[in-house]
Parts: C-alpha cells; sequence; structure tokens
C-alpha cells in the first residue's frame, strides 16, 4: 500500500519533468496581463499552501500505516477523543483560509473595477462564432473558425493552431484598457482567453462587463467554454495585440472596407457573382446546422435541398433568413450578415444541389425587404 | 444480546415468511434486505452503462479530431454520461446500502415505509428506461450536459427533451421518497436506549443526507417544470426574449446541485468511519465532532451555490459572499480527515479490501478537495471554470470519493449479505487496477485543465494531446476493471469460505450481531442498547 502510490507519484514527477515540450504543459500560463500574473500568483500561493497541508497529513498518515500495522506486531491505542486538538484543527485551517481571502479579495475588487475604459469593444457569441463590435467606430465583423473540415476529420494533417485559428481574430491596442461588453444571440457561450485571465459568460438578454490591458504584441488564443450545443469545441477565441500605430492603420482600413460593402449593395449582380459569393458565405454562416451539401441535421436542422422554403415564393426565403424563426435554432441572420451576403446565400440555396428554381435574390431586394418591415 | 442473534428462531414466530418465489419475490417485495440488493444491482447496472459512455467519451478524446463519433452524438454521452452516474449509479448505491444496513445497524425490523420503499425502487428503471430510451429518438437525446442550462436546454433543445424532463421528476420522486422513508426509520425505529449520539456515523450521515434530499429535490423538480413550461405552455422563465432570465435557471438549479453533491459523499463519510476504525482495531476519533462537522457541511452546502457561477456575472458582493462561504466548507471536511487520520493513529491496521478502498479514499478525495479549495477561490475559478481542470475535481471527490466509498461498503458487508467471504486476492487486484486505472484518467485531467482545455468539447488542439491519451488509456483500465468486481461479487454470492457473524475482528455495530448471511427477518424483537456506551454503538468486545 504505502510503496505503490510513490512509485505513482514518481511516475507523474518524471512527466513533469520531460515538461520542456509544449505537448506536456502542467500549469496555467502566467500570462501577459498584471491581472493574470496576480490570478497566477494566487493560483501558485493557493497550489502549494495545499502542497504543505497535503505533505503534512499524508506524512502522518504514511507513517502510521508504515509503523502501526498489526503484522508489525503493534497493539491498538484507545485513545478516541481530545476536545483540544479538534479546536486546535478546526481554528488553523480557519487562519489560514482567512490569508488566502485576503488577497483573493484584493484581486477580485481590481478585476471587477471595469472603469475608465479606452476602448469599448461589444463581443456577442453566436452558434456557433464570435461578433466583434468596436462601438463608435462603426466596426463590426464576425470571427469564426478557421481550420479546414479536411484537418478535423482527418483527411489532412493538423496545423499548429489546429481549432486555435480564425479568420478574423479580433484586434486591440497594446497597453490600453479595453473593455469587453459581453452578451450572447442564442444560447449561453462563454468567451475566454487564458492568457489574459479573461472568461465572462456570454448570456442572452445580460451585458456582461470584463476588461483587459495586454502588456505585448502578440495573438492570443483561448475558446468558447460554456457547453452552446453541437458546434461548441470549434468556436475559438483569437486576440492579436498590435501596437498602438498599427492599430490605428488596421481601425482605418476596416471603417474603409464598411463603406465599400456599403456600396456594394447597389452593385448590379450577376447570377455568377452571387452564386460564387453565396457558396462561400453559406459555408461560414450556415453549412454549421444545415451542412455543406445542404442536407441538414433533421429534426433539430431541417435539409435545404429541396425544401419547401427555398424552392417556394421568394419572399418567404428571405424573410426566414432575415427574421429566422422564433423558438428554434434557426437566427435571425438581418443584423449579422450584409445585404449582400445575405442576397448571395439565398441565391446560392434557390440554385444548389438540384434546387434549380433558377431565380436571383440582389442585395437591393434584402434591402427593400428589411426596409419593408420597418 | 446473544438472545437477539437468533431470536426468530428461538421464540418461533411463525408468522415470519421467508421470501416469496419468482418474479413476485422481487416485484411485490417489502423486505429491505431484497429491496436493498435490487438498488445496489440497478445502480450497478447503470454503473456499467454509464461507463461504457465514458468510454466513447475517452475514445473519441483518444486523439485529436474527429474519429468515432459526431460532436452531436458526444454532447449526448457527456450528458447521459452524467446523468446515469449521478442519479443511477451513486444515488441508487447508497439508498440500497441504506436500506441494508440502516435497519440492521439501529436494531429494526425493516424500514418504516415497506410499500413506499418497493414504489421509490421500481420508479427507477421506468425513469431510466425512459431516459435511456431518448437516444434512440428522433433528434436523438439529451445533448446540453448534465446541468442542461437553459436555454440551450429549452428553446434549442431536441424534441426528447420532453421525456427527460419526466425522467428526471421520476426520478425526483424516487429520491425524496427513499430519503423521507430513511429518516422516519432513524427517528422512529432505533432500538431502545440507542440514543441519537450512540448511532453509528453511517445512520448520521444519511440522516442529514435525507434531509438534504427532502430540501432539494423538489427545487429540481421546480426547475424542469419551469422548463417544461418555458418549452410546451408558452412561458418564459428562462427566455430573455420573453422577460426572462437565463441566469435564473441556474440559480435554481445549483441551489439543487450544490446539495446534490454531499449528496453523493455524505453516505461515504459515513461508511469509511465505520470501516477505518475496524480495520485500525481502534474506535473512531472524535465521533462527536464528526456528527457535527457533517451538520456544518451539510449547513454550508445551501449557501454556497454560486460558486459553480462565478462567470455568470454575479455582483462583487456577491462573488465574494460565495468565495468565503465555500473557502468555509475546507474547515469541516478537514476536521473529518484529521480525525479519520487519528483514528488509523497507533491503530494495529490491516488492509484488507474494504480498507484498502477507504485509505484511498481518505487520500484521493482531500486531492480533489485541494482543487475544489482553489476554485472556490474566485479570481483563480476565472482560470479553472469549464476547464478540465474542474473535471478533475468533481471526478476526484466522486471516483475515489462516492464510488470507492460504495466499493469499500460493499466489500465490507457482502460476507453479511451473502454468508461467504469474497476472493481477498481478487479484490484487491480489483482495488489496485481501479487505483492506477483511476489516477491515470483523471490526473493528467489537472494539467489539461490548468494549460486552457476546456471541458465538453470532442476535439481539442495538439497541445492537449498527450494527456488526452494517458486520460484515455487510465479510463479503459479502469473500466475494464469493474468487470472484475461483477466477477468478484457473483463468485462471493455463489460460494466461498463461510462468513461468521462478525468477519472483522475489529468490526463494532449491531449488524454483526446477526448472523450471515443475516436471514431474511432480523431485529424483530429489537435490541436493547441502554448500557451501551454512547460512541461506540454495537456490541463491545467480545
Amino acid at each position: 500500500m504505502q510503496r505503490h502510490p510513490r512509485v505513482w507519484m514518481g511516475i507523474l514527477l518524471w512527466l513533469m519533468a520531460g515538461a520542456v515540450h509544449a505537448d506536456w504543459t502542467v500549469n496555467m500560463t502566467p500570462g501577459v496581463t498584471e491581472v493574470s500574473r496576480t490570478v497566477f500568483d494566487l493560483h501558485m500561493t493557493i497550489f502549494w499552501i495545499c502542497v504543505v497541508i497535503g505533505v503534512l497529513v499524508f506524512g502522518v498518515m504514511f507513517w502510521s500505516m508504515l509503523m502501526h500495522r498489526r503484522s508489525t506486531g503493534q497493539k491498538p491505542a484507545h485513545f478516541h477523543e481530545n476536545t483540544r486538538v479538534e479546536i486546535l484543527w478546526t481554528v488553523i485551517p480557519l487562519l489560514i483560509l482567512i490569508g488566502m481571502a485576503v488577497p483573493a479579495t484584493r484581486t477580485l475588487i481590481h478585476i471587477y473595477d471595469t472603469s475608465e475604459p479606452e476602448l469599448d469593444i461589444q463581443v456577442t457569441g453566436y452558434q456557433w462564432k464570435w461578433h466583434y463590435k468596436y462601438l463608435g467606430q462603426d466596426v463590426e465583423f464576425f470571427s469564426n473558425l478557421a481550420t479546414p473540415r479536411a484537418q478535423i476529420d482527418n483527411r489532412a494533417p493538423k496545423g499548429e493552431h489546429y481549432l486555435l485559428e480564425v479568420d478574423e481574430p479580433l484586434v486591440i491596442p497594446v497597453g490600453t484598457k479595453v473593455r469587453f461588453l459581453i452578451t450572447a444571440a442564442d444560447v449561453i457561450h462563454s468567451w475566454a482567453v487564458p492568457a489574459l485571465a479573461v472568461k465572462k459568460d456570454a448570456i442572452p438578454g445580460f451585458v456582461n462587463e470584463s476588461w483587459t490591458r495586454i502588456d505585448e504584441p502578440g495573438i492570443y488564443r483561448g475558446q468558447c467554454t460554456e457547453l452552446c450545443g453541437k458546434d461548441h469545441g470549434f468556436m475559438p477565441v483569437v486576440v492579436e495585440v498590435k501596437s498602438k500605430e498599427d492599430f490605428a492603420v488596421w481601425l482605418a482600413e476596416r471603417k474603409e472596407q464598411a463603406l465599400a460593402l456599403k456600396e456594394l449593395t447597389s452593385k448590379d449582380w450577376t447570377m455568377e457573382e452571387l452564386m460564387a459569393r453565396g457558396e462561400k458565405a453559406y459555408q461560414t454562416a450556415c453549412a454549421a446546422c444545415h451542412m455543406a451539401g445542404g442536407e441538414g441535421l433533421p429534426p433539430m436542422f431541417p435539409a435545404l435541398k429541396g425544401s419547401p422554403i427555398a424552392v417556394g415564393p421568394v419572399a418567404e426565403h428571405i424573410g426566414i433568413v432575415v427574421n429566422g424563426k422564433p423558438g428554434t435554432a434557426m437566427a435571425a441572420f438581418g443584423k449579422q450578415l450584409s445585404e449582400v451576403d445575405i442576397a448571395a446565400i439565398i441565391t446560392y440555396e434557390r440554385n444548389a444541389w438540384g434546387n434549380n428554381v433558377g431565380d436571383m435574390v440582389t442585395p437591393k431586394d434584402v434591402l427593400t425587404f428589411k426596409q419593408a418591415q420597418e | 444480546m446473544s438472545a437477539v442473534i437468533d431470536s426468530h428462531a428461538a421464540t418461533g414466530h411463525d408468522h415470519h415468511h421467508g421470501p416469496a418465489k419468482g418474479l413476485s419475490r422481487w416485484l411485490l417485495t417489502t423486505n429491505h434486505k431484497d429491496i436493498g440488493s435490487m438498488y445496489l444491482w440497478f445502480s450497478f447496472a447503470m454503473f456499467l452503462l454509464g461507463g461504457s459512455m465514458a468510454m466513447v467519451i475517452r475514445a473519441e478524446l483518444f486523439q485529436p479530431g474527429l474519429q468515432i463519433v459526431q460532436p452531436e452524438f458526444f454532447n449526448q454521452m457527456t450528458t447521459m454520461h452524467g446523468l446515469i452516474m449521478v442519479f443511477g449509479a451513486v444515488m441508487p448505491a447508497f439508498v440500497g446500502l441504506a436500506n441494508w444496513m440502516i435497519p440492521l445497524m439501529i436494531g429494526a425490523p425493516d424500514m418504516a415505509l415497506p410499500r413506499m420503499n418497493n414504489f421509490s425502487f421500481w420508479l427507477l428503471p421506468a425513469a431510466f428506461g425512459l431516459l435511456v430510451s431518448t437516444l434512440f429518438m428522433e433528434g436523438g437525446g439529451p445533448n446540453f450536459g448534465w446541468t442542461f442550462y437553459a436555454p440551450l436546454s429549452t428553446t434549442y433543445a431536441p424534441e426528447s427533451v420532453t421525456f427527460f424532463i419526466l425522467a428526471v421528476h421520476l426520478m425526483g420522486i424516487s429520491s425524496i421518497m427513499g430519503a423521507i422513508n430513511v429518516v422516519a426509520t432513524i427517528l422512529n425505529l432505533r432500538a431502545p436506549g440507542m440514543t441519537l449520539m450512540k448511532m453509528p456515523l453511517f445512520v448520521w450521515t444519511w440522516l442529514i443526507t435525507g434531509f438534504l434530499l427532502i430540501a432539494v429535490m423538489p427545487v429540481l423538480a421546480g426547475v424542469v417544470t419551469m422548463m417544461l413550461m418555458d418549452i410546451h405552455f408558452g412561458t418564459s422563465f428562462f427566455s430573455a426574449a420573453g422577460g426572462g432570465d437565463p441566469v435564473l435557471f441556474q440559480h435554481v438549479f445549483w441551489f439543487f446541485g450544490h446539495p446534490e453533491v454531499y449528496i453523493m459523499i455524505l453516505p461515504a463519510f459515513g461508511a469509511v468511519s465505520a470501516i477505518i476504525p475496524a480495520f485500525s482495531r481502534k474506535p473512531l476519533f472524535g465521533y462527536t465532532s464528526m456528527v457535527y462537522a457533517t451538520a456544518a457541511i451539510a449547513f454550508l452546502s445551501f449557501i454556497v451555490w454560486a460558486h459553480h457561477m462565478f462567470t455568470v456575472g454575479i455582483p462583487l458582493t456577491g462573488e465574494l459572499f460565495f468565495m468565503y462561504a465555500t473557502m468555509l466548507i475546507a474547515v469541516p471536511t478537514g476536521v473529518k480527515v484529521f480525525n479519520w487520520v487519528s483514528t488509523m493513529w497507533q491503530g494495529s491496521m490491516t488492509f484488507e479490501a474494504p480498507m484498502l478502498f477507504s485509505v484511498a479514499f481518505v487520500i484521493l478525495f482531500t486531492i480533489g478537495g485541494f482543487s475544489g479549495l482553489m476554485l472556490a477561490i474566485a479570481p483563480a475559478d476565472f482560470q479553472y471554470h469549464d476547464t478540465y481542470f474542474v473535471v478533475a475535481h468533481f471526478h476526484y471527490v466522486l471516483v475515489p470519493g462516492a464510488i470507492f466509498g460504495i466499493f469499500a461498503s460493499a466489500y465490507y458487508w457482502l460476507p453479511k449479505w451473502t454468508g461467504h467471504m469474497y476472493d481477498e486476492t481478487l479484490a484487491k487486484l480489483h482495488f489496485w487496477m481501479s487505483f492506477v486505472g483511476m489516477n491515470l484518467a483523471f490526473f493528467p485531467m489537472h494539467f489539461v485543465g490548468l494549460a486552457g482545455m476546456p471541458r465538453r468539447i470532442p476535439d481539442y488542439n495538439m497541445m492537449f494531446a498527450n494527456f488526452n491519451m494517458v486520460s484515455s488509456i487510465g479510463a479503459f483500465m479502469f473500466g475494464v476493471t469493474q468487470l472484475l468486481f461483477l466477477f468478484i461479487v457473483i463468485k462471493c454470492i455463489l460460494g466461498g469460505r463461510p462468513a461468521s457473524a462478525k468477519p472483522w475482528d475489529g468490526a463494532e455495530g449491531l449488524e454483526w450481531s446477526v448472523p450471515s448471511p443475516a436471514p431474511y427477518h432480523t431485529f424483530s424483537t429489537p435490541p436493547d442498547m441502554t448500557d451501551e456506551h454512547e460512541h461506540r454503538a454495537g456490541p463491545s468486545h467480545g
């Protein structure tokens, strides 16, 4: 009994010693912010307190198991109570806990201080992607998983950032107090980046606050940490931290792109252009549920291939994409996607996979539909 | 005391019948031993079923990439694994032990409410039949995690969720009836002279567990009823779009869920408090403080629920309150651990299977307690929350806690149940395989959790790959080993060295004053405990 756990602990220590390779990481990251380092210190303090208590308690226990065995001829003692030691081992742990609660309280108060942010970003969780909106900057975009399906299905070798890479990372400036206003559009998600020690639930109907101030430029990765359905494991968070100058340049570029997108709405589109754009947009926005081939996952996620809506009247089709279907997982995409993408997707859905309706929905049609609703 | 042992044989109570023949013995039985056995067998069947789902999970997580199952099915496996293990394996096992042992420990002829006892058992196969059947329904079974957070479990749930709700209701009714029965038995049917402070600790911990169950199972019933209303009757308890509050779900759920954690561990505390003194051949140290510590844990369990919700955005003052209250639980839990260690100190120990499982219980449960203390530190919890660190933590308290406690109890009382000694060599093998497998499976989860791997994901980045493979190997080892337990139990039922009335020389308690196997009816005449000392229930030495 007393030997085996030690051998086992030895194996563990050996594993820890071999932990130079990233694949054997055994501990939390100290991270790149003041808060994350404080949290790391708290974590290590409580860890070592536990180790010391463990060594003492288990030490006494193993000593007893070694020395006080019947096979060594030990006669049992008969003591069975002592009020003084009971009080002692109630009070001492209490004091240790109070000692631990003080720095924990201080850190928590600091973490909860979201005042005086220099940049506000609204983070919205969707099944299964993140949406970032730079408040007051007129810049917003979705951030989708960028790992190719082939890697997930083991048809291609996995890259270094497998499942932790996105098409559009959240970009923020270094050394700036950034406040996140976190919410969700459908179910509960949780926005988490270990290197920042930020983890906050994204809850529909609530706006949660969190903040960070990052010391060094770089790319920091996290994942959704609240079970949010089928693709919960496939909605990473990537934060790219740029120098303040680079960030300003980036922000200006994004504003221009937003303007350009608005102009696209009024452009005259051809069927081919819409189909090409639609296929791409469909894969990012729709394929997670309705599947790449339009076959869906009935009954939760109906097929679009041959569906009455996709081959039926155009207005109904635009309606369900723009407004969603209440009480189901079908979200209202009217505010999530641009008119161009909605038009392209609807055109694609009506003409792909043998749904050869032949009609074409233009961005102007979608805009007209939306305006008619208001 | 010896007059009690063979009371019904010697005094000729011939109105006492033996068990009925055939199926009706089990369907209609009101005998606490029969019902206890059925609970234990049912629990073991569920343990294997929930365990095979864990095997599916670990097989998928063996390597990065999707190999065996798709995410939809993976989510059903994690959900069903949790539900089946909590409600189907652990809780019924303790009710089974309570049925078998509490009447024997307090000198009662049976449970106080025998017909209700039968009903509360037979609700379980119905409940789990219903729950498991959802896996075969269109759209699949519950896939929203065993904590079934709304609105994932309401608006976004598969259609089978209604069956899930009904199954939870049935389990809840069964648990409430079981708990009422235990409480009524303990408070009314104790042998003359057995005061509360003479009761074995297993009886004490179950009495407290019974009150916890009666308090919180209706809350669970409430929360699933609110879900049902949201899904079918147009209410918006948990739907923000209708003016409801998704966080309300979590408050109500965890008001049930945290005491539930103690419901699954307190009876194991009680069993271990009987086994460690027996194999140390020394009375339990600090009986009174053990009782008070258990009561303190039970009380605290009602005021710490929001530590499961540190990241939902509760206000700072709420966060601080729940952090402090949670840290406080370490105090009474520590008292219990110190008392067990002091019981072993200067004993005369031997290490048969019940003792091995109990010693592992103390060590590994304490490790689970340490990670629990770490999780209580709210700022640090922002890093741990919903990662594999949490999975490691609660498996350390539930597997070597609840499950090892149940194994220790089973080996300890098998001779009393079957009249035979189990195969000690095989039982030791079962212990060591379980011990190694369990640590191999769950210890690396601390590491991947600290490195940032979220729980409930079917696929992961390569940086988590090595430890996940180790975990899977450990889990397979632990899983296969449990078939050995089945073999040992069947072997023990079929034969083996005959067990004496008291096969463990250091054991204490009334259950050892009846023959092995325990006759179908025991303590038709209650034993007189008036002269027994407090804290030392049961016949004294020799």
